[in-house]
């Protein structure tokens, strides 16, 4: 058959196969994210279906699914909420960061993949799908809900925190020296904070450079910014992800509100072809052996951020249910943790066995993230009611 | 009243208090422009029984409604010593034939002896109006006179 032919068609089919499979996640009201990944495990390597016509065009799409998550992570939170969410939560920020980061690092150094294999699986284990959280707080109708900036403020640290840690973790990558490491970190931090002092100051030129009312000059002068920065980052030797997410924190205001609307339809083409490519890549094969530590990875972090969000909503003065609350709305991990360890796959110095941990871990935590959040609130008022009972009988006519 | 304001990043920015009866009331503005009002369950003020997004008419008239009450009740209050008085409350329906018009033109005091002592307008008050106060709808006016006299301005305000 003719090349192209076979590419449109294994393209489409791909594309049409999402269609459903975000349709079925919907239907059931879960993120379509796992269901992304199972489809890439069923069409890739060692899968069901071979793809091969398709390989180049989803390579780079999925690089492109990248930028543009990371774009619009950027772009969620304004500069003055970063500056406020970081000085208003910044002990629970790094409560967040401890507890969460250790347990991924600490199994990676247990199964010997070293310094490297630890940084990564760190950031998967860290990182809370903020899609996810925001989704399952608005879907519950919890926007109201006084746990629920306590929640955001965390997420939003997260956001600050990503962007020391990609840098780093792409030097790590790189195979650097402890000192050059340290160097990129400082050059980060600098970065970052030039970058906000940017967008705080400045922020309206960004805007204005990019900003349009016709929406067509809009999506193209976005989007060319964006991949415009992104390759340079790239070809600084930061990451090209990095980039994006620094341009999406210039952006602010009225520009970014409507950056997002115009963004969001490629992100979830470009992201979804993401997610599939990277199940592509992981060998189903390659999942059952790591299933049993993902499993314990899932019990162990699920529980480390109910801590973290526990935590941080007992300092806010929020009551007992409303803490629990906070808590599962952390749990889920999603987007950005595939995002960390696809950065590690295509980097080629991790061992196999570390995708197919991290898609093991994340299918686990995006499904059970949301329900979690779901069912934290019977099942904590379940558990109350019987220490109540008896004070009520006692206190009652004898 | 202590109000308080909270900013929930990304989203917008959530203003609320506590009420006598334990209840957190209040309204969610996002950053889209929608307002959404929230009241906490009973038994945990922290969550929310109930979001309603409210369109910006329905923001107004809302507040217009309670606004009005509180000036209301008050009026009453003053008024309770004088027997057959009575404050009522007009709003001006979109059908009405005197929106967008100044308020002089109804001739309300002339033909009801009714007199209009404030209109309540998108949460403000607008105290003793005179007659080139131009109703919008949504309005409330707020009216003091006899009971057939307030009669008689309704139907002046609903057909003219």
């Amino acid at each position: 058959m003719d090349p192209l032919a076979l590419t449109l068609i294994e393209l489409g089919a791909v594309v049409f196969c999402l269609g459903l499979l975000a349709r079925l996640a919907g239907r059931i009201g879960m993120s379509p994210i796992p269901l992304y990944l199972v489809g890439g495990l069923f069409f890739g390597a060692g899968g069901l279906v071979k793809l091969e016509g398709m390989h180049e065009f989803a390579h780079l799409s999925a690089e492109i699914g990248v930028i543009l998550l990371l774009l619009m992570l950027g772009l969620e939170y304004t500069a003055a909420e970063l500056v406020t969410g970081l000085r208003r939560s910044w002990q629970a920020g790094i409560l967040d960061l401890l507890l969460n980061f250790l347990p991924g690092a600490g199994l990676a150094v247990m199964l010997g993949w070293g310094v490297v294999g630890a940084m990564v699986m760190g950031g998967v284990t860290y990182i809370s799908s903020s899609g996810i959280a925001a989704k399952v707080i608005t879907d519950l109708g919890r926007i109201g809900n006084r746990e629920t900036p306590v929640v955001l403020s965390i997420l939003v640290f997260e956001d600050l925190a990503m962007a020391v840690y990609l840098p780093v973790l792409t030097a790590t990558l790189a195979g650097v020296s402890l000192l050059m490491g340290l160097q990129t970190v400082g050059i980060s931090l600098a970065v970052v904070t030039l970058v906000l002092v940017v967008a705080l100051r400045h922020g309206h030129h960004v805007s204005k450079a990019v900003h349009s009312e016709n929406s067509e000059v809009f999506l193209l002068n976005l989007l060319g910014a964006a991949l415009l920065v992104a390759g340079l980052a790239a070809a600084m030797q930061v990451s090209a992800a990095v980039g994006a997410f620094m341009l999406g924190i210039a952006i602010s205001g009225a520009t970014a509100h409507s950056a997002t609307r115009v963004l969001e339809p490629l992100r979830d083409l470009f992201a979804a072809i993401f997610f599939v490519v990277f199940g592509l890549n992981t060998d189903p094969r390659s999942i059952p052996p790591v299933l049993g530590w993902a499993l314990l990875l899932a019990v162990v972090t699920a529980a480390t951020k109910m801590i973290t969000g526990f935590w941080a909503a007992k300092r806010a003065g929020i009551g007992i249910p409303g803490r629990y609350r906070a808590g599962a709305a952390l749990i889920a991990r999603g987007e950005f943790s595939i995002v960390i360890a696809g950065l590690a796959v295509a980097s080629g110095v991790v061992p196999s066995e570390l995708a197919a941990l991290a898609t093991a871990y994340v299918l686990i935590m995006a499904i059970a993230g949301p329900l979690a959040a779901r069912f934290v609130e019977p099942i904590v008022r379940l558990l109350r009611r019987p220490v109540r009972g008896p004070a009520f009988r006692t206190s009652g006519p004898a | 009243m202590n109000v308080d304001e909270t900013d929930l990043p990304g989203l917008g920015r959530r203003k609320d208090f506590m009420t006598a009866s334990g209840r957190r009331i209040g309204v969610v503005e996002y950053r889209e422009g929608q307002t959404e009002l929230i009241v906490s369950t009973w038994d945990d003020p922290d969550t929310c029984q109930a979001s309603i997004p409210l369109t910006a008419d329905e923001a107004a008239t809302l507040g217009n409604l309670l606004g009005g009450q509180r000036l209301a009740m008050k009026l009453s209050e003053a008024h309770r010593e004088i027997p057959g008085i009575v404050t009522r409350q007009f709003s001006i329906s979109a059908e009405s034939p005197f929106q967008n018009q100044p308020m002089g033109k109804a001739c309300i005091r002339t033909r009801s002896g009714v007199s209009i002592v404030a209109i309540m307008r998108e949460g403000e008050v607008v105290p003793s109006p005179g007659p080139d106060v131009v109703l919008h709808p949504g309005d409330l006016l707020v009216a003091v006179g006899t009971q057939e006299g307030l009669d008689t301005a309704a139907g002046i305000l609903r057909n003219g």
